[in-house]
């Protein structure tokens, strides 16, 4: 039952992570709409993009999982573990989203990656 | 590979201003805090889950799991914000010190054993952040409006 959430959990925030990231760079959010007055519009036009729509809906499946892991498992290895996602992302944000990973970042996210691994032990 | 971190140089970096650092902050401490009321609530509920929607529905309007809960969801629509501002790339792991603060808060608050492999583990994030902090924040587009 842990490794199966883990699995969902992984599984839909990489999903959710691709969508949110490639919808939120086709029409980025100013500093302005976070202010109080304007906060309602932004979120009622965030909640009209198909996209983010979907990645909200993949959100709340890892977010169901997430409750149930930590039913069953200690909190610091729920959090830790549901991490494995960085690497699989950082890959996919180069393939998928055309993000210019430098050899620096590629190293950083692989260390962060092991330190999730050594967390998760 | 050289040329396109010679590319990225050459745009000035687009060095990680202040109020994407603020905002980063802000999503760290929201998914901390968030995660760390939401373990405490299923920590102390009594009912058994099992799979049924229902109990989780219910379970979600108990104090420290609705607190954690609207922590999280400030926690998404910040992250979505920072994701129009920043890399995918970048976001992930500079957000990761929030595993970091989590291993401690659960060692701290519900004294769970944090072996010599997790502070080490604890070390590699550390070391990937700074890696990570120190690369152009947007790769792909131009700067963040506002």
């Amino acid at each position: 039952m842990k490794w199966l959430m883990v699995g969902i959990i992984v599984g839909s925030t990489v999903l959710a992570d691709l969508l949110q990231s490639f919808e939120m760079k086709r029409h980025t959010v100013a500093v302005e709409d976070l202010r109080p007055g304007r906060l309602v519009g932004m979120l009622r036009g965030l909640a009209q993009r198909g996209p983010l729509v979907l990645a909200v809906f993949f959100m709340a499946i890892s977010f169901f999982a997430f409750m149930k892991l930590l039913s069953v498992a200690d909190l610091s290895f729920s959090v830790p573990v549901t991490a494995a996602s960085v690497a699989l992302e950082t890959v996919l944000a180069r393939v998928v989203l055309k993000e210019k990973v430098t050899a620096l970042r590629w190293a950083g996210a692989l260390s962060v990656a092991c330190g999730v691994a050594l967390l998760a032990m | 590979m050289v040329e396109e971190e010679a590319q990225i140089a050459s745009v000035g970096v687009r060095r990680v201003d202040l109020k994407t650092k603020l905002l980063t902050a802000f999503v760290i401490a929201t998914n901390v805090l968030g995660n760390f009321s939401m373990s405490w609530g299923m920590k102390h509920q009594t009912t058994d889950l099992g799979l049924s929607p229902l109990a989780y529905i219910r379970l979600i309007f108990t104090p420290w799991v609705l607190l954690g809960t609207t922590l999280l969801i400030l926690w998404l629509l910040s992250r979505m914000t920072l994701l129009g501002w920043a890399d995918l790339s970048y976001v992930l792991p500079v957000t990761s010190i929030g595993y970091v603060m989590s291993a401690v808060l659960g060692k701290v608050f519900f004294g769970e054993l944090v072996t010599w492999q997790r502070w080490l583990g604890t070390g590699f994030i550390v070391i990937g952040i700074i890696c990570v902090g120190l690369t152009a924040a947007n790769t792909t587009q131009q700067e963040p409006a506002g």
